[in-house]
């Protein structure tokens, strides 16, 4: 073969692996271009009738939810999943020009700082009443939409409730060294540091968090892996929040061997964190977006919590999932949410006992 | 040009390692190219590099203002230990894969190892694994109570040596990223000229110190390349570490966004992060070092005859599969027993089609725009060595090395800000898939470049070529290899790349990675089963089609 056969061909060949991909990007593209809009008064309309949400929420529990709303509203709405804190970081990020015009996170501590930084708008008081005001914020700015139950879960293979300590303290036990599991990097797990050191105070809660890490206790990412390892009893008890042992029941059956315990002392490891939503103030949509609000504290949205996501609802006269122990049975901390909003002095505390680096 | 340089162009293969003289230097250029790079190539490629730079402007901003907390933080006895955790890490992943990927690429491009095109396929694919589903399926697997304690259990077997920390990160990290090397090695390998190991053999080498002397030393650019992607991929990646629990300083940082919101403590840290880039960067400019590699005298590229194996053939095939078996069996197999276990439990397979076709869509163009960028870069840094081409080179190694997360809010602050007609755009997302991944391309096209001779370019532009029609016509043929390696590793990267992705694509589009993580983050491990399992198998396609290009065997 000559040389400059060789090239040809080499050259043909390359151009051939670049136009393949280059045309099945664009095959691919082409079949999912949105029609184009014919004339400016129906994009006008569209405009108007729009919404984006960043939702910090699971597509898998929420997206049925907005589903919903969508057919029955008839708004053309946007998502961007993503996770919670994430999403929180991006509207910060963004400033003004933030397309977004609902935040709906999943706890409030995300929820706290944006609003923080005065990234929401006021809510309508009907929205706001429909939650009990422990679970939204004090000025009004953003609301719960479900609730999230710090708990014990155990090992049922190896544990019965009765072997369980009546609270947190009680981990600080020689008898659970190296058997407790927690997720120091988890907003949910640093929500509950943050109200142990606004009920018990700072000194109080360095002393358990000392005490637990002298006691072996064992780091992991988030809650999935913990509840995952307390029932493959690599550990006999996880701090984690209620739902997640329900997704792992659904998935692997009734006899998967972990459960949930509200620890019977109350205090700050039986406290309620909560979902929720807030409307952003550089909403280009609001009417859409106090819509939206509205909708999930709906009863259809509320029930639709209960029933697939496995949270608490807060909106009076909607039940619980009759697995779970019924909100008003828990003996739940005297805590106000909007007291949790020193995320930075709970991360300096964790960095400082040695539970973060 | 002086005699002796004349006589050493003209030997059969060029002494190693030659000296780093200033003659040396100079003399990657020709006479004709000395002069100068052409004013459009040194602007193209110190602009293309500049834009990679912005996240280092964002970091830089946000680091502005803040004093004596910042340097509280960066001088605890703690971050210091993270920082050196990380810096162990990087150095053993990249060790391991070394040790992994050499003898690989080796007996699937040079022997006559049987299924030697199907292996490299195979090898390949880990690729693709996220970190995070690699680390899942270790720890469900290898963990204290895994299925392998659970197989064993009948023998006493109660517990398992704990796989967390150090040992487990090492291990996922090296069977995620070892692909790098291994692609890299073997693009070097094909441009390799193989008269280089003939002649040491006729000099009386045996074949084994024909590999040792002639065939390693010219694979040192590839080497440092691929070891290059290795190492900033570790010290970069969350998912990994944090589901083995292993405190690194990319996870720091990831507390310090996630948890704060302080973005700028994070960016104190993701700056000392950029350090530690840079530091490696002058690392492997000094292991490469300024030896020509390119064949010197004229001759036919011929059909290499592959190796014989001998009785060596079965401890080659066990090696080969036993990597594979580890890296990609195992979580396949994990990914596969989830998907049959949800099937069973009456789980619902949710359509994915949707995000596949957006995967190969975005990982498609990014392979082809990414390689395109990288193309100018490459070429003005090997080409015309100098102050400016070695710092437009080594640039485009930061946003590699910075945390996805850091990247991707850093475009999401200039996109909202500066160019909101841009911001989350499929042009967007294609161009955060650049600042993170754009030396994967470059690399393995420097690797290339520099077993080319530039006599060959210099004959062209001899014939009449203008420096454009050279490039094009000479330069970018025998590139080839270089391109496809680049292709391959830039699409199986980002078809599975989250945080930009999830941040700066547009609203609602969904790909198979953001399928899966979804499905993961909150247990719903069936649902991932199905993504994992089509992106594994679309990115098999891909790799197919890209190494079906490859000189023949």
């Amino acid at each position: 073969m000559s040389f400059r056969d060789r090239l040809s061909r080499d050259r043909l060949s390359i151009a051939s692996v670049v136009a393949l991909l280059l045309l099945g990007a664009v095959l691919l593209a082409g079949c999912q271009v949105p029609a184009p809009q014919t004339t400016k008064e129906s994009q006008a309309s569209q405009e108007a009738s729009k919404l984006v949400i960043y939702s910090g929420r699971n597509e898998n529990l929420v997206g049925p939810l907005i589903q919903q709303f969508r057919e029955a509203s008839g708004i053309q709405v946007e998502v961007r999943y993503g996770g919670t804190a994430e999403l929180a970081a991006t509207i910060l990020e963004e400033g003004k020009n933030s397309p977004a015009d609902v935040f709906y996170g999943q706890d409030a501590g995300a929820l706290g700082a944006l609003n923080k930084a005065g990234r929401f708008a006021p809510l309508p008081q009907a929205i706001l009443e429909r939650v009990p005001e422990r679970f939204r914020s004090r000025d009004g700015n953003w609301v719960g939409t479900s609730g999230r139950a710090r708990v014990f879960v155990y090992n049922t293979e190896e544990l019965t409730e009765d072997d369980l300590p009546d609270d947190h303290w009680g981990l600080t036990d020689p008898r659970w060294k190296g058997q407790v599991g927690w997720a120091p990097t988890n907003g949910s797990f640093q929500a509950f540091v943050t109200a142990m050191r606004v009920l018990e105070g700072e000194e109080k809660a360095r002393e358990w968090l000392e005490a637990m890490i002298a006691n072996d206790v064992q780091v992991y990412p988030k809650n999935t892996p913990i509840v995952d390892a307390t029932a493959r009893g690599e550990i006999l008890v996880g701090l984690v929040n209620h739902y997640y042992l329900y997704r792992f029941i659904a998935e692997e059956g009734e006899s998967f061997p972990a459960r949930n315990y509200h620890p019977r002392g109350g205090g700050p490891a039986a406290m309620i964190n909560v979902a929720g939503a807030g409307i952003l103030d550089t909403a280009q949509h609001p009417e859409a977006a106090e819509k939206f609000v509205a909708f999930l504290l709906s009863e259809t949205a509320q029930r639709y919590v209960a029933e697939t996501t496995f949270e608490y609802p807060l909106v009076e006269g909607v039940p619980a999932h009759p697995m779970l122990t019924p909100l008003d049975q828990i003996p739940v901390p005297d805590l106000d949410l909007n007291d949790l909003d020193d995320l930075q002095g709970t991360l300096e505390l964790l960095r400082e006992v040695g539970a973060l680096d | 040009m002086s005699a002796s340089r004349v006589a050493r162009s003209l030997s059969p293969f060029p002494r190693r390692p030659l000296p780093p003289s200033e003659e040396e230097t100079s003399a990657q250029g020709l006479p004709s190219q000395r002069a100068r790079a052409p004013l459009s190539l040194a602007l193209t490629a110190s602009l293309i590099a500049l834009l990679l730079l912005l996240p280092l402007l964002y970091l830089l901003v946000r680091t502005l203002g803040i004093g004596q907390e910042a340097v509280d933080l960066l001088l605890r006895p703690r971050t210091l230990r993270i920082l050196w955790n990380s810096l162990a890490l990087t150095v053993a992943v990249t060790a391991v894969t070394l040790l992994l990927a050499m003898p690989l690429a080796w007996l699937t491009v040079r022997t006559d190892l049987p299924g030697r095109r199907l292996w490299s396929l195979l090898a390949t694919l880990p690729l693709v694994i996220p970190s995070y589903v690699g680390g899942f399926a270790l720890v469900a697997t290898a963990g204290p109570k895994g299925m392998l304690q659970e197989l064993l259990a009948p023998l006493g077997v109660e517990r398992l040596p704990s796989i967390y920390g150090f040992p487990g990160a090492l291990w996922i990290l090296s069977l995620l990223t070892y692909p790098y090397l291994f692609l890299s090695i073997r693009s070097g390998l094909h441009s390799m000229d193989p008269a280089l190991e003939e002649a040491a053999r006729s000099l009386g080498h045996s074949p084994w110190q024909a590999f040792w002397r002639v065939t390693l030393p010219n694979l040192r650019p590839s080497m440092t390349a691929g070891a290059l992607l290795v190492a900033l991929y570790t010290l970069s990646d969350f998912g990994a570490v944090s589901l083995l629990r292993f405190n690194s300083f990319t996870r720091a940082i990831y507390v310090q966004y996630l948890s704060s919101f302080d973005r700028s403590l994070a960016a104190v840290l993701s700056l000392t992060l950029v350090a530690l880039t840079m530091l490696l960067l002058v690392a492997e400019r000094r292991i490469r070092g300024r030896t020509r590699y390119y064949r010197s005298s004229a001759g036919a590229v011929r059909h290499r005859r592959p190796i014989a194996l001998g009785r060596w053939r079965w401890p080659a095939l066990l090696f080969t599969l036993g990597l594979i078996s580890a890296a990609l069996l195992a979580p396949a197999g994990v990914i596969v027993y989830w998907l049959v276990r949800g099937l069973l439990a009456g789980e619902q397979l949710l359509p994915v089609w949707e995000a596949a076709r957006n995967s190969v869509t975005a990982a498609g163009l990014a392979a082809v725009t990414v390689t395109a960028l990288a193309l100018p870069v490459a070429y003005f840094n090997v080409r015309f060595p100098g102050r400016l081409s070695n710092l437009v080179g080594q640039s485009v190694y930061i946003g590699y090395g910075l945390p996805g997360i850091v990247v991707a809010l850093s475009l999401v602050f200039f996109g909202a800000n500066f160019v909101p007609f841009l911001y989350q755009t499929l042009a967007m997302l294609l161009f955060a898939y650049a600042v993170r991944f754009l030396p994967q391309a470059m690399g393995t096209i420097r690797a290339t470049l520099l077993h080319l001779n530039p006599r060959l370019e210099e004959a062209g532009q001899s014939l009449g070529l203008g420096p454009r029609a050279v490039f094009l016509r000479i330069t970018l043929p025998l590139l080839r290899p270089g391109i496809l390696s680049g292709l391959a590793l830039v699409f199986l990267t980002t078809i599975k790349e989250l945080p930009a992705t999830l941040l700066l694509s547009p609203t609602g589009f969904t790909t198979l990675a953001t399928q899966i993580w979804s499905a993961t983050d909150e247990a719903f491990f069936a649902r991932a089963a199905a993504p994992a399992l089509l992106l594994l198998l679309v990115s098999a396609l891909s790799i197919l089609l890209i190494m079906s290009q490859e000189p023949g065997d």
